[in-house]
């Protein structure tokens, strides 16, 4: 177990290595420059080349790659053009509120997901069934800000029990917290629910077939303990496989849900920072999530020999 | 036991969601204010960024400042006079004045802050190269003396716009001017609180309690700077919808800038309120002259013949209440506004525009517009812009970006098939152009001037002619001459102006001060 700990965080060395450079060419080979958006519509031609050497877009590619690469091995991520702050402060600053909202949107999800995914399972072609995936299908279907602005409008304009906008951090109290992520989490979680819901239903329903649910009702266990310690137990390793992408995108891409509840997370920190050409912020971010990736993956891998015993590393 | 635990679960999301109540209320110990976008940028002389003009008004303050319609009047300056000749202009500080970290505002701290301006601003520039000396008589007094006279100079050190010369501590102010400064001291009505910055989320402001305003009453950047709210927060929201529910639920108190799409829904909201604090804005058709086929002057003028003031507006604004046409380069109600705009009328022109086009001997050359598509202010006018130039006979190839990518392809020299460009449209506001010397794109000086880069001599010896004029009625005659020019010149041309909506809670937000650009003092919070 720990050899494989070791390959695997070897391994992750080069992946990051490969981000990091592409990441930064594709920087500066796409179109767009800091300089001129840092100085704005009334600057002059003479003041944006003077900044963009300031801010060092003048070297060559290579001394500009070597210079941040240094800064990385030093576990500095550099500083944003436009903000002056060090983009480990400015990921600091936002990670909680991602953080928050991924763990709620998740805990919405397996609460709702899991078990409607082995009741559709059990009652596999049945009008049980077919409605269920019928709702994951609307689920699918209804873009994520619709559903947002369907629930500020009743939750927070029309019945004014949340909030419309906005994260208060945890330490303001837990209602303060958890009132700005309600709706926001229960809006993500729909789509999630879907994903979840209908992985779960294909896992254990073609565990219901197996020879091992035959003899477990054969031995005369009841249907409940069937399908949790059975069919449930054995199709976690898909829906767990699907769970973790699920944390992944979470995390680095909830970009609208953001945007629509106005939550200063780490999807709206991406897209600003991608927008306004901040290449340093573009980069730390970049790695960062490549980081993340990495590890839910590592923990996704590490959970198989939990759920699945026959599983050796 | 599912069931009882169901129902206290129930039960008690209930007692909490009831206990929370109404966030309105919630939210009123201080001012919350949306601001036009967020501040990422806390040096107002580095950039030229709207939002960080106004952070910096909240922050720092002017030696001059100018009322709505654009006059000067003294603002840290107490007493100041010029030489018989015009060429020595003494200055004294106003008592009372002191930076946020309780040190006197001193004539050592202002020489630098306006020689650092100097170095970024374009009028700033014509200013210190005018200069000769620019020394401090004691604590409270400093002299300039120009080579030659320089009766702009009060109208260079109160330019409300980007960039406007705040005054910095020494130190501050001694940081070249091609980099950030790294403090946020000033000493102007408002305290920014550092430690609660968070770009893209809130930015904070305390009151200055020990700022000593004026004794007139406030108008625009001048008069009494009076602070009402002991703390005021601007709520960086990106989606306009999101900003205009938070205004209805009593979440935030204000929007700086209403956008035009969220008009009709607060416009009916009787708990809102719908008012201008700064005038008009206004749109323009900027054209690359130094590759064709813009080249050619005529073909240039036939560009501005094809603009439909009225079609572009409304498409861009929506509602009949958001814009007015203006073929003046100047701002309605603005001192120069009016005069002669040669062939200019604002209304397409289409059957003069393609004689013109025939003479000047275009052949369907392709006119690269760019589209700049995630900027929603901005991008509703071009492909209204693309249909009017085709009927006017242009081919038009409309291409679209994002904003970044505009602003660098801006700044290419190239012609357009070799990843230059030909036209854009952008936005300006009431305070970058009621003076001829402040508008950037109003240069005829070729490629040291703004993007575009037109040559005009005349255009050139008008502004300086302006610059040297000492009376209100030869600067009125040499402002008409130069918008004639502009339009000869087929430097850019207007395409209408937006009305800068502020919307904010009836009743709760009162004491909102007009004036050429975003203020915050004279708020108040009921």
């Amino acid at each position: 177990m720990l050899a494989f700990l070791l390959r695997r965080i070897v391994a992750t060395l080069p992946v990051l290595v490969i981000v990091a450079l592409i990441v930064f060419l594709m920087t500066r080979l796409a179109p767009g420059d800091p300089a001129a958006a840092i100085l704005g519509d009334n600057a002059t031609a003479e003041n944006v080349a003077k900044v963009r050497a300031n801010l060092g877009l003048a070297d060559s590619l290579p001394v500009q790659f070597g210079r941040w690469s240094w800064q990385v091995m030093q576990g500095n991520l550099g500083e944003s053009f436009f903000m002056r702050i060090p983009v480990r402060e400015l990921i600091a600053q936002r990670i909680e509120a991602t953080m928050s909202l991924a763990a709620l949107t998740l805990v919405f999800t397996l609460i709702v997901a899991v078990p409607l995914g082995v009741i559709a399972a059990w009652r596999h072609g049945g009008w049980l069934d077919r409605s269920l995936m019928g709702f994951s299908s609307l689920g699918f279907s209804i873009p994520v800000f619709v559903i947002g602005y369907v629930l500020i409008w009743l939750f927070a304009l029309k019945l004014q029990w949340l909030p419309v906008q906005g994260y208060d951090r945890m330490s303001a109290g837990l209602w303060p917290w958890l009132s700005h992520l309600l709706l926001p989490a229960l809006a993500l979680s729909v789509i999630y629910i879907a994903l979840i819901a209908r992985v779960t239903r294909a896992a254990v329903a073609e565990a219901m077939t197996e020879d091992y649910i035959r003899t477990a009702r054969a031995k005369g266990i009841s249907e409940k303990q069937v399908l949790v310690r059975h069919a449930l137990a054995n199709a976690a390793v898909p829906i767990v496989t699907v769970i973790g992408i699920g944390i992944a995108l979470l995390i680095g891409g909830v970009v609208v849900t953001e945007s629509v509840f106005a939550i200063p997370g780490l999807g709206s920190l991406t897209v600003d920072a991608v927008l306004s050409r901040d290449f340093p912020l573009i980069q730390g971010i970049t790695l960062f999530f490549s980081v993340i990736y990495v590890l839910v993956n590592l923990l996704v891998d590490i959970s198989y020999l939990v759920f699945d015993p026959r599983i050796r590393y | 036991m599912l069931k009882k635990t169901l129902v206290a679960a129930l039960l008690g999301s209930a007692l909490a969601l009831t206990s929370a109540g109404a966030f309105a209320q919630d939210a009123s110990k201080a001012l919350r204010i949306v601001p036009q976008s967020d501040l990422k940028i806390l040096d107002p002389i580095w950039t030229t960024a709207f939002v960080t003009r106004d952070y910096g008004y909240a922050v720092y303050d002017t030696l001059f400042g100018v009322d709505v319609k654009g006059r000067v009047h003294p603002q840290m300056v107490g007493d100041y006079k010029s030489s018989e000749d015009g060429k020595t202009w003494t200055f004294t500080l106003r008592d009372g004045l002191a930076f946020h970290d309780g040190k006197p505002v001193t004539s050592a701290d202002v020489i630098p802050s306006v020689k650092r301006w100097g170095q970024r601003d374009a009028l700033g520039q014509r200013m210190m190269a005018a200069l000769d000396s620019f020394t401090a008589k004691d604590d409270k007094t400093f002299v300039m003396v120009f080579k030659t006279p320089f009766p702009m100079v009060l109208e260079a050190l109160s330019k409300p716009s980007s960039n406007p010369p705040f005054i910095m501590p020494k130190a501050t102010a001694e940081t070249p001017a091609d980099q950030q400064i790294k403090e946020t001291i000033g000493s102007g009505p408002f305290i920014f609180k550092a430690d609660e910055y968070r770009p893209g989320e809130r930015i904070v402001f305390l009151k200055n309690t020990k700022y000593v305003p004026r004794k007139e009453p406030a108008d625009g950047t001048a008069g009494g700077k009076v602070v009402n709210v002991d703390r005021m927060e601007w709520v960086v929201q990106n989606d306009p919808q999101t900003a205009a529910n938070a205004l209805q639920n009593g979440e935030v108190d204000m929007l700086e800038f209403l956008p035009p799409e969220q008009y009709a829904a607060l416009k009916a909201d009787p708990k809102i309120t719908l008012d201008t604090q700064i005038p008009s804005g206004s749109f323009a058709l900027h054209l690359n002259r130094l590759v064709p086929p813009f080249n050619n002057v005529k073909i240039a003028q036939a560009a501005f013949m094809a603009i439909n003031q009225e079609a572009l507006m409304r498409a861009g604004m929506n509602n009949k209440e958001l814009y007015n046409t203006n073929t003046s380069i100047y701002p309605t109600g603005s001192l120069y506004q009016g005069g002669k705009t040669a062939y200019f009328t604002g209304k397409p022109q289409f059957e003069k525009a393609k004689a013109l086009l025939k003479e000047a001997g275009y052949k369907g050359e392709p006119i690269v517009l760019m589209n700049p598509a995630t900027f929603p202010v901005l991008n509703k006018y071009p492909s209204v812009m693309a249909a009017l130039l085709r009927q006017a006979g242009f081919t038009v190839d409309l291409q679209s970006m994002d904003w970044p990518t505009l602003v660098t392809r801006r700044s290419q020299k190239t012609p357009a098939d070799q990843g230059g460009w030909n036209a854009f449209i952008t936005g300006w506001s009431y305070a970058d152009n009621f003076n001829p010397m402040y508008f950037a794109p109003m240069t005829g000086n070729g490629d040291k001037g703004w993007f575009g880069w037109t040559t005009d001599d005349k255009l050139e010896q008008l502004k300086g002619e302006f610059m040297a004029a000492s009376t209100d009625a030869d600067r009125k005659r040499l402002a008409e001459a130069i918008q004639e020019r502009v339009y000869e010149a087929a430097v850019f041309a207007p395409i209408g102006e937006y009305k800068p909506l502020t919307a904010w809670r009836k009743g709760v937000v009162t004491g909102l001060v007009k004036s050429p650009v975003q203020v915050f003092w004279g708020l108040k919070k009921n």
